[in-house]
C-alpha cells in the first residue's frame, strides 16, 4: 500500500501517446467537426456583411444625387423624385423618445416592484412574468388593438386637450384624428415595456445587500435609499436598458405604420399624423419603380442600420460594463 | 454631558419620521404600484379583446378554407411552412454557432468579434431582414429561375431573424454546464467532438430547447420579413416557390377590410395567432423562470 514502487505505472512515451492518434477516425472527426462549427458561426458574420454591403449598393443613387443633404431635407415627394430624410427622421426619432417617456417610468417601477420586498415573492414572480408575456405578442396584433381599442380610448383625451390647450401650446395645435406621432410613439412605449423592467429588474438584483442595509442604517428611508444608493449604483445598467429598449423602438415596424398617420410632414403637433422609417418602408417599397425611389428609400434603411448600430452598440457596451464592475 | 449625548440620540432615534419624509416615502410607493398597474393593464386589454372579438367568429370552416372563400387555412399552413423551412435553416446552424462561441476559444479575439457581429444582428429592425432577403433571394431568383416572391424566400427571412437568437442563448447555455463535465469526459478519452457531442449537449438540451422554441415564438408572429418576401395569396400556393400567405400578413392586409365578414376573419385569425405564439411562449418561459 504504501509502496507506490510496486505499482506498474506506464510511463507516457512517445510511442505510447503516438497510440492514441492512431485512432485516426476520432482524431479526423474531432477536427472536421471543429471546421464545421466555426463555418457555423461565420453565417451570421456573412449575413450582416452582405447585409451592409447590399444596402450601401442600392443606396448609392441616392447617395450620390442628394449626399449629405438628403439628412436635412424637408420634403418627400415621389412625382418629382424629390426625397429627404428629415421628416422620417423626425417620425422615427420622435414616436421613439415619446415611447422611452412612457417606458422608462413605468419600466423602472416594474423593475423596483419587482426587486424590491414589498409584495410577497410570489406574487412578485406573477408581476414580472405578465410584464414578459407583452414581450411575446406579435407587432401586427400590438397594432390590430392600437387600432381598434387605443386609438377610440385616446381619441376624446387629445382633443380635450386640443380644445382646451391648443391656442397657447403649440404640442396640441392640430386638430387630433386619432393616428398620429403621439399614439405610436404610446404604443410602442407599452411594447418596449417589457424590454425596460427585465433589463432594469436583473440590474437591480444585482446591487449589493450591504449597500442597501448600509443605507438603511444610517437612516435613510426605503425610497431615500433607492433613490440615492441603489439607482445611481445600477444606473449604467439601467441606461442600457434604455439604449436596448430604444433600439427596438427605433425598428418596430408594424404597430407603428398602422397607428402613425403615414404622412410624411414635420409639425410641432403631437397629434399630427407623421411617418416613420420602418412604417414608411412597410408601405412604400413595393411600389418604387425608378431607381432614385428605391434609392432613396435604401438610403433611409442606410439611416435607420446606423442609427439602430449606434444605440445598441452603445447598449452591449454599457451591459459589458455593468458585467465587468460586477464580477470585480 | 455624556448623558446629554445619549440622550439626545435617544430622542432621535425615537422621533418619527418628519411627515415630509414619511409622505415622500409612502407617496413613491403608491406611484410605483400605480405605474405598475398601468403597465399591466395594456397586456390584459390586448389579450380580452382579441378573445372577446375573435372567438365568437370561430368557425370550424375557417380552418378548411382559403381566404378568398372566408377561411384562413391557407395562411395557417403558410404560417407553419415558413416558420418550419426557418426552423430547418436557423437550428442548426444557431447552435452550431453556439457551440463554436462556447467551446473553442471562447476569448479569443475573433470568437468576440463573431459574438459581437452576431449580437448586432439581433439588433437589425426586422424591416430591413425582409429588404435584405427580398434583394438577395427574391431579386436573384426571378432573374435566374423565373419565379420570385416564394415560402422559400419567406423562410430565408425569419431564418436570418432565428439565427442569432438562437446561438447566443445556445451559448449562454453552454457556459452554464459545469467545467468539471468537459475534465471528467476528456479524463475518460473523450475527444472535444465527443464530450460536446456525447456530454454537453445532452445536458444542455432542455435549455436549448427552450430558447429555440422562443425564437421560433417569435418568427411565427413576425410579419416585417415576409411582406416582400412571401407576399400574399388568396387561394392555396401551388408549391413553396409561389408567393405564398401566412397570419400575420393576413392580419396586416385585411386589418382595413370594409367587409364585416374578412373583419371577423382578421380577429380570429388574431385569436389563433395569438394561441399558436402563447402555447409556444408559456412552458419555455415557465422553465426558464423555474431555474433562476
Amino acid at each position: 500500500m504504501s509502496s507506490p514502487q510496486n505499482l506498474f505505472v506506464p510511463t507516457p512515451t512517445k510511442n505510447n501517446l503516438a497510440g492514441r492518434g492512431n485512432s485516426s477516425k476520432t482524431d479526423r472527426d474531432d477536427r472536421s467537426f471543429r471546421y464545421l462549427m466555426y463555418a457555423a458561426s461565420g453565417v451570421s458574420v456573412a449575413i450582416l456583411i452582405l447585409m451592409v454591403w447590399k444596402i450601401l449598393e442600392h443606396a448609392f443613387p441616392a447617395i450620390q444625387r442628394f449626399g449629405l443633404g438628403f439628412l436635412t431635407a424637408q420634403e418627400w415627394n415621389v412625382t418629382d423624385e424629390r426625397f429627404g430624410a428629415l421628416p422620417l427622421i423626425y417620425g422615427t426619432l420622435g414616436s421613439s423618445f415619446i415611447s422611452l417617456l412612457i417606458a422608462v417610468p413605468i419600466g423602472l417601477s416594474v423593475a423596483i416592484i419587482t426587486s424590491e420586498d414589498l409584495l410577497p415573492q410570489w406574487l412578485r414572480t406573477i408581476v414580472a412574468f405578465m410584464i414578459e408575456l407583452i414581450a411575446a405578442i406579435p407587432s401586427v396584433i400590438f397594432g390590430l388593438w392600437g387600432f381598434y381599442t387605443f386609438v377610440p380610448l385616446l381619441l376624446p383625451i387629445q382633443q380635450f386637450l386640443h380644445v382646451n390647450f391648443g391656442k397657447s401650446i403649440p404640442l396640441f395645435s392640430t386638430e387630433p384624428s386619432g393616428s398620429g406621432l403621439l399614439t405610436a410613439g404610446m404604443l410602442l412605449g407599452i411594447m418596449i415595456l417589457p424590454t425596460m423592467a427585465a433589463v432594469s429588474r436583473e440590474v437591480l438584483l444585482v446591487v449589493p445587500g450591504y449597500l442597501r442595509t448600509g443605507s438603511m442604517a444610517l437612516g435613510a428611508t426605503r425610497w431615500e435609499t433607492i433613490f440615492r444608493v441603489v439607482l445611481p449604483k445600477a444606473f449604467s445598467g439601467i441606461l442600457g436598458g434604455v439604449m436596448l429598449a430604444l433600439g427596438r423602438a427605433l425598428g418596430e415596424t408594424m404597430a407603428v405604420t398602422m397607428v402613425i398617420g403615414n404622412s410624411e410632414n414635420i409639425s410641432p403637433s403631437v397629434f399630427a399624423p407623421a411617418n416613420s422609417i420602418p412604417a414608411i418602408l412597410a408601405t412604400k417599397f413595393a411600389e418604387a419603380d425608378t431607381d432614385l425611389h428605391i434609392g432613396s428609400l435604401t438610403y433611409l434603411v442606410l439611416i435607420l442600420f446606423v442609427i439602430t448600430l449606434a444605440v445598441n452598440v452603445g447598449a452591449i457596451g454599457l451591459v459589458r460594463l455593468v458585467e465587468r464592475s460586477g464580477k470585480s | 454631558m455624556k448623558q446629554s449625548v445619549a440622550q439626545s440620540v435617544a430622542n432621535r432615534l425615537t422621533t418619527p419620521l418628519s411627515p415630509l419624509r414619511n409622505l415622500f416615502n409612502q407617496g413613491m410607493t403608491s406611484l410605483a404600484f400605480l405605474l405598475t398597474i398601468i403597465g399591466i393593464l395594456p397586456l390584459v386589454s390586448v389579450l380580452w379583446n382579441i378573445l372577446a372579438k375573435g372567438f365568437p367568429g370561430l368557425t370550424v370552416d375557417m380552418f378548411t378554407k382559403e381566404i378568398i372563400e372566408d377561411g384562413f387555412a391557407n395562411a395557417v399552413v403558410g404560417t407553419f411552412l415558413m416558420v418550419g423551412i426557418a426552423s430547418l435553416l436557423s437550428i442548426p446552424i444557431g447552435i452550431a454557432t453556439g457551440i463554436y462561441l462556447a467551446e473553442y476559444a471562447p476569448t479569443s479575439k475573433i470568437n468576440r468579434t463573431i459574438r459581437f457581429l452576431t449580437t448586432i444582428l439581433t439588433g437589425v429592425p426586422s424591416i430591413v431582414v425582409g429588404i435584405f432577403t427580398y434583394d438577395i433571394i427574391v431579386l436573384a431568383t426571378k432573374e435566374l429561375f423565373k419565379f420570385s416572391y416564394s415560402a422559400v424566400a419567406g423562410g430565408v427571412s425569419l431564418a436570418i431573424i432565428m439565427l442569432p437568437i438562437i446561438a447566443l442563448t445556445t451559448e449562454e447555455v453552454l457556459k452554464l454546464v459545469p467545467t468539471t463535465f468537459r475534465l471528467a469526459s476528456s479524463g475518460l478519452g473523450g475527444s472535444r467532438f465527443q464530450t460536446i457531442t456525447r456530454v454537453i449537449l445532452p445536458t444542455a438540451l432542455p435549455a436549448i430547447s427552450t430558447g429555440v422554441l422562443l425564437a421560433i415564438a417569435r418568427a411565427s408572429g413576425e410579419t416585417a420579413p415576409l411582406l416582400f418576401t412571401a407576399l400574399y395569396a388568396q387561394n392555396w400556393s401551388e408549391n413553396l416557390l409561389s408567393p405564398i400567405a401566412s397570419l400575420p400578413v393576413l392580419i396586416f392586409n385585411l386589418y382595413n377590410d370594409p367587409d364585416p365578414v374578412k373583419s371577423q376573419l382578421v380577429w380570429t385569425a388574431s385569436l389563433f395567432l395569438l394561441g399558436i405564439v402563447l402555447v409556444v411562449n408559456l412552458p419555455a418561459r415557465l422553465l426558464t423562470s423555474r431555474g433562476r
